[in-house]
């Protein structure tokens, strides 16, 4: 973001209904039953960009240079970002159960402007209306 | 093409409004490597013939904004800014962090070349297409953090218009410049992001004397390849995990911590433009600013694991809205105890306008200081400023920052930067001020003194090719060539370790190590720099016997303190030089000789150098 500190992960929430999978017409994307993670297949992708537009967040992009869809598949279950995070000492990312994620996963899919909207009021107060 | 590198660099000319991508051949990049080693090489080869005629703010001039083969990969990263500097009239490499550096890197070029002069104000945008020129007229004269959210929001409009429904784009990597830059002040920085400037060398008058605001860069492609990609992998958690336990103290505190300790503990940190260098304001100890301002702990540049930023907001009074980052110690000590200020908030209100106009807060600060000096003394009056200007009173400082960025009344000698500013003033005012101007070979000095002995050594500065920057100075003539590398490579300074050698083996494949380094790559870039040091001109000629030494300041004892009474050795600054030009080949009055010249393959150089030698 353009003002330091508004730095936002842009990452999929796992939304419990889905509405990226919904939205493709060619059934590209299909949901991981292990990590709950969406999953896109390349071969079938077309790139029309329906799941960004579908997703709340805008999570999905079309990767600059295959132009297929690309939605973080965490790993396949033990996300790299998480380790990098935790040996770098910032704790900023976690692995959490789906127990103790007991709120609906959506409410987490959001346009990182928008949250970055929110931080900036939190961070800087008034001058926060202003920033972004 | 070797590795690590794309190979493309973009050359700019604004007269001719064109652009064409060029590259070095390996034997070249091996010898000077990238940012301010290349930056050397290239100034060397396009300006060298005729250096001393080069205007450092006409059109020909050339400045280069250079990343390295390791930038982006190895933590830390920056892009370092060069050219003819207009305050040494030499090469300066100033580095900044920043997005911009991997972004530049991720459009598939490794730096851009940029001479001439535009007719009008513009911008260039750099994306994974190439690069073009847009009008910046909307954005000439605005400040930093408007300029910063116009042009933005216009880039990331622009790319996401060309390409519908492809997703969200972070912005682009942004330098630009304010006011001051715009105004042609000598010590104007180029800015990148909120407030992180390349700030040395003054080249952000440079870009300003190009008409040129910004340049935006937008990259989506891959990293290039490296030589060693499982190695680099490995290297690069095990690098991480290192600096998390080495660097604990830049971590939680970035450099704030100085603000109090340098003064307090080493005797070093400029006070009233350097007439003390101690002081034991609590007040101005980095609690005082975390509790009150700190609005964020811990904010990094790209691939950096340290996060020395920390982030400051006033979020009450008259100063209400202003962010900044940390203040740093530079620019605490340089917009704080310099001015006499001891209030956190004056001082974080200062950096955020510093930023904001385009200044660079060491060597702009310097100047200010310097001006308020001359106040003090009763030689600047309040009619030359139009207020007054008391040491402590953070709104006449607010006042003279502006001033100098305009360039109005005495702003505008100010603006020449301190050496210039001096010797104008004592033309103008028929007393010699050159005693109270801070800078070494025209280069304002940093923030950290030599009279006590505790911080820089006596030639630190003295010696060296960058004048009074703080972060290249000269130590032995082997482990200075340190810094010389990470600028060249070009990576953040608090990122290192010694890893990096290999780090840059595994990336680029050449067989690579310090001492290497240290005793042929660094030295050419070094005796690059002081030839051209030596070369000078137009308006400035620099005589190695009286200039190439510390600021009259700096041999005056300390006034206060527990270290009241020292001062610099003037006799051991004599001997160290010449023992230190001795070490990287240079005669004893830092010519380089003929046996270095031809070692290093810098014939060229042989003939104007021989001029300069007795
Ligand atoms: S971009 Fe690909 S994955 Fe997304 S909706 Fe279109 S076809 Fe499906
Ligand atoms: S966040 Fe977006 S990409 Fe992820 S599941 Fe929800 S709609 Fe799909
Ligand atoms: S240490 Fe500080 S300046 Fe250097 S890259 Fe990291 S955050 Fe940026």
């Amino acid at each position: 973001m353009p003002f330091p500190g508004l730095e936002v992960p842009h990452l999929c929430a796992q939304c419990d209904d889905y509405p990226c999978v919904k939205s493709c017409p060619v059934g590209a994307l299909s949901v991981d039953e292990n990590t709950k993670a969406v999953i896109v297949d390349q071969e079938k992708c077309t790139s029309c960009g329906d799941c960004i537009e579908a997703c709340p967040g805008n999570v999905p992009f079309l990767h600059p240079k295959h132009n297929k869809a690309v939605i973080c598949d965490l790993c396949g279950g033990d996300p790299e970002c998480v380790k990098a995070c935790q040996e770098g000492g910032f704790n900023a990312l976690h692995l959490v159960s789906d127990s103790r994620m007991d709120i609906h996963k959506k409410l987490f899919a959001r346009d990182p402007l928008d949250v970055a909207k929110d931080l900036a009021i939190n961070l800087f107060g008034e001058k926060g209306e202003e920033v972004v | 093409m070797p590795r690590g590198y794309a190979g493309n660099y973009l050359e700019v000319d604004l007269s001719k409004e064109n652009t064409r991508e060029t590259s070095f051949d390996e034997a070249t990049l091996e010898a000077y490597f990238g940012g301010r080693g290349l930056a050397a090489k290239i100034l060397l080869d396009k300006l060298g013939k005729n250096w001393a005629e080069v205007d450092p703010l006409g059109p020909e001039n050339v400045l280069t904004v250079l990343t390295g083969p390791m930038t982006g990969i190895y933590p830390g990263t920056r892009v370092c800014c060069s050219g003819k500097s207009p305050l040494s009239n030499s090469i300066v490499g100033s580095t900044v962090s920043s997005e911009f550096a991997s972004e530049l890197r991720f459009s598939g070029f490794d730096g851009l070349i940029i001479k001439g002069k535009a007719n009008s104000p513009v911008y260039i945008l750099v994306t994974d297409e190439g690069c073009e020129l847009r009008d910046a007229s909307h954005v000439w004269g605005m400040l930093g953090e408007e300029t910063l959210k116009t042009l933005n929001a216009e880039v990331v409009n622009e790319l996401e218009s060309r390409k519908p429904k492809s997703g969200r784009l972070r912005e682009p990597g942004l330098l630009y410049i304010g006011p001051a830059g715009e105004n042609l002040v000598r010590t104007a920085a180029i800015i990148s992001k909120l407030g992180h400037a390349a700030g040395y060398g003054g080249y952000g008058a440079v870009m300003g004397s190009k008409n040129l605001k910004a340049i935006a860069v937008k990259g989506r492609g891959p990293m290039p390849d490296v030589a060693a990609p499982e190695t680099v992998k490995i290297l690069l958690r095990e690098v991480q995990r290192r600096l998390a336990r080495t660097q604990t103290r830049i971590r939680f505190w970035g450099t704030a911590y100085g603000g109090y300790s340098i003064g307090a503990e080493r005797s070093a940190e400029p006070i009233r433009n350097w007439q003390e260098e101690w002081h034991d304001e609590k007040r101005f100890g980095v609690p005082y600013f975390s509790t009150r301002f700190w609005v964020k702990r811990s904010c990094s540049d790209f691939n950096c694991i340290i996060g020395c930023m920390k982030l400051s907001c006033i979020k009450t009074g008259k100063w209400k809205g202003d962010i900044t980052d940390t203040p740093d110690y530079e620019l605490q000590a340089y917009l704080g105890t310099n001015f006499g200020i001891f209030a956190p908030e004056a001082c974080i209100h200062l950096s955020s306008l510093i930023d904001n106009l385009g200044h660079s807060g060491i060597n702009g600060a310097n100047t200010m200081g310097f001006a308020a000096e001359l106040y003090q003394r009763g030689i600047l009056k309040k009619e030359d400023l139009g207020f007054e200007l008391k040491w402590g009173d953070a709104d006449a400082f607010d006042k003279l920052a502006r001033l100098i960025a305009e360039r109005k009344k005495v702003g505008n000698v100010l603006a020449e930067g301190t050496y210039r500013a001096a010797k104008k003033i004592s033309e103008i005012k028929d007393v010699d001020v050159t005693p109270y101007a801070v800078h070494v070979k025209g280069i304002e000095v940093g923030a950290h003194g030599t009279r006590s002995g505790l911080d820089k050594n006596p030639i630190s500065y003295a010696a060296s090719t960058q004048g009074g920057d703080h972060m290249s100075t000269v130590r032995d003539g082997y482990n200075d060539m340190l810094i010389v590398f990470y600028d060249s490579s070009v990576n953040c300074w608090f990122c290192r370790d010694d890893l990096i050698w290999d780090f840059a083996r595994a990336i680029t494949g050449w067989e690579i190590n310090k001492h290497k380094w240290c005793t042929d790559q660094g030295q050419r870039i070094l005796t690059v720099e002081q030839a051209t040091l030596l070369m000078g001109g137009p308006d400035v000629f620099w005589d190695p016997d009286k200039d190439f030494d510390n600021p009259p300041r700096f041999y005056e004892p300390l006034p206060t303190g527990p270290h009241k009474g020292k001062t610099t050795n003037k006799d051991l600054v004599e001997r160290l030089k010449k023992g230190y030009y001795e070490a990287v080949g240079w005669d004893e009055r830092g010519v380089p000789t003929t046996e270095t010249l031809a070692k290093l393959g810098l014939k060229e150089l042989e003939p104007t150098m021989k001029k300069m030698r007795k």
